[in-house]
């Protein structure tokens, strides 16, 4: 229990740390909070009238946002390998503190990041005509378990800034699979009609795991021209979501510690 | 309070450490010695539990780098040519922040960054960030991180090391200042002159390797009181000038190829001066230099990591 107490602590004061950079540069926020609205514009007005016009606009917005809390896991990716590449976790890690404080910090600053951005995207997407219709109770769960995946996706971007061996290669590492990630799902089409196996990517990818919980918290429906989406991961996709990020979380927290360790003995 | 031995340690093959040894008493300040790449930084960073040596041991304060690091870390403070400070936070925040993380609480911890500003006449900018701090002026923030919590051995990694001269005497005197109170105090340095200044003792490493270990009197002492020098015209004089200056000295000397330069210990001075005359005379050579000097701790240090590198002979 003092242990954890104690990575609490430290955390805490790594976070604050990341904070106080943060706010000093605050240009670096721009991208993350200018994105969301660029996509919400795009997607909803440039597909949004052949794909079915206000409906339509409603319908990404779970996608939207999912895209969002993919896309921000970027700014750990990049925080992260910095602090290495800078020499700044080299200091730390002379200190007497445990080594996971220092990714706990940084995926708990991040969250800050992650949630601006997630009011910008929920901003736009009442802009474009989205609105929750289950009450607030509903609504609240989805953007709860939306910040759950978010937090346990940072740790996919906190296991890319360890292994990164420069800031240069965590920029593009930490952005090329975002895409994929969040385009082979349901966030803007229906995952059914990917072509071949991508179906069923789709169809089962933790993005759509999200899109489809979110919808279903929101009460939003889908185009009328779009197939019904069915089967298990559309009938359970609440407790599907929690598998994953379950799972996401066990599987990168070990990872990213593991690797994390790794590099303070060879390097 | 700080015992290495028999450190080995390469990367990806290379040999980083061959051997490393030292010890340094408590209160003690000793400085290690070297060319660039010598292995420097990897001792350091042996010590200060950021890299696990291949074989060997290191104890700090009792504390064994390997079983114990979270003791290590407790016991000592690190300063560096890769400065710790925090550019985007303010001196007060790079201080509190260290303190924080070294389990101080907020008061203690605010008093302690306070003092510590006050010490290294940083109070005046201590709300400022410090990437518009001067050289200098880092430096001592940096210096003042590493005392946080009073650890009993402070690493210094090549502190003044792009410094300008007057940061470098600043910087100086804070060490000597420190040495004051008893801290323990290990330093890497390439230059002479620091090493002389500020360490009771020196350890010279080349290529991984302890080449020579001592004060800085007895450092000089080895390399004998006088150096005695020939420089010819042609490479083919070489060999007759390397005769003549041995049978001069007396003992092996050190050769500089391409300033065709012969250099040899001369401890009866200027009788070696006058052997070396006949000598030259005899092999028929003409010299177009020939001296006598006192040897400095340049001599020793370019002797003996000239002979690691094998430029000599």
């Amino acid at each position: 229990m003092t242990a954890v107490l104690r990575v609490a602590r430290e955390s805490s004061q790594l976070a604050r740390r990341n904070l106080l950079r943060l706010v000093r540069t605050p240009t670096s926020l721009v991208s993350s909070l200018l994105e969301p609205v660029m996509f919400a514009l795009l997607i909803g007005f440039v597909f949004g009238n052949s794909l079915g016009g206000g409906i339509y606009r409603e319908y990404i917005v779970a996608g939207l946002l999912a895209q969002t809390v993919v896309f921000t896991t970027s700014f750990t990716t990049i925080g992260l390998s910095r602090d290495l590449e800078e020499g700044a976790v080299d200091r730390f890690r002379a200190l007497p503190i445990s080594r996971v404080s220092i990714l706990l910090a940084r995926t708990c600053s991040d969250m800050i990041v992650c949630v601006a951005s997630v009011c910008v995207t929920t901003l736009s997407g009442l802009a474009l005509g989205w609105r929750a219709h289950t009450g607030v109770l509903h609504t609240a769960a989805g953007f709860l378990l939306l910040l759950l995946f978010a937090f346990a996706m940072s740790w996919v971007g906190a296991f890319i800034g360890v292994i990164a061996p420069t800031v240069q290669v965590a920029l593009s590492l930490g952005f090329i699979w975002m895409f994929p990630a969040a385009y082979i799902s349901s966030g803007y089409v229906a995952a059914r009609s990917l072509p071949g196996p991508l179906a069923h990517i789709a169809e089962w990818s933790p993005i759509t795991a999200l899109v489809n919980a979110l919808r279903q918290q929101f009460g939003n429906p889908v185009p009328r021209q779009f197939p019904v989406p069915r089967g298990w991961p559309v009938e359970h996709a609440v407790p599907y979501l929690l598998l994953w990020s379950a799972v996401l979380l066990t599987v990168f927290v070990s990872w990213a510690t593991y690797a994390y360790r790794n590099k303070s003995k060879s390097r | 309070m700080v015992v290495v031995e028999e450190l080995h340690k390469k990367f990806r093959g290379t040999p980083a450490l061959r051997g490393v040894s030292l010890d340094i008493g408590t209160g003690e300040i000793m400085a290690l010695l070297g060319p660039n790449g010598a292995g420097k930084t990897t001792v350091v960073r042996v010590l200060t539990t950021l890299l696990r040596p291949d074989s060997g041991r290191a104890r700090v304060d009792g504390w064994d780098v390997r079983r114990d690091p979270a003791q290590v870390r407790r016991s000592t403070g690190v300063a560096g040519q890769y400065s710790s400070v925090d550019d985007m936070l303010t001196g007060f925040e790079n201080l509190y922040l260290v303190a924080r993380l070294r389990g101080m609480k907020r008061a203690p911890a605010r008093r302690t960054a306070g003092d510590l500003l006050d010490r290294f006449r940083l109070a005046e900018v201590a709300g400022r960030p410090a990437a518009g701090y001067s050289g200098g002026m880092r430096r001592r923030l940096d210096l003042a991180a590493a005392l946080v919590g009073e650890p009993s051995l402070v690493v210094l990694d090549e502190p003044t090391t792009g410094l300008d001269p007057e940061a470098r005497l600043d910087t100086w005197e804070e060490v000597g200042r420190l040495a004051a109170r008893g801290t323990t105090i290990l330093l890497t340095t390439q230059y002479l002159e620091e090493a002389d200044r500020l360490a009771d003792r020196i350890t010279v490493i080349d290529r991984g390797r302890v080449v020579a270990a001592g004060t800085s009197d007895r450092l000089k002492a080895a390399a004998g009181t006088s150096r005695l020098f020939v420089v010819v015209a042609g490479d083919h004089e070489m060999a007759a000038a390397v005769r003549a200056a041995r049978l001069a000295g007396g003992a092996e000397p050190t050769v500089d190829t391409r300033g065709r330069r012969v250099e040899v210990a001369a401890g009866d001075g200027q009788e070696a001066l006058a052997r070396v005359l006949t000598a030259l005379r005899a092999e028929g050579v003409q010299a177009l230099e020939i001296g006598l000097g006192r040897a400095t701790l340049d001599d020793v240090f370019l002797g003996l990591t000239a002979r690691t590198r094998g430029v000599t002979r």
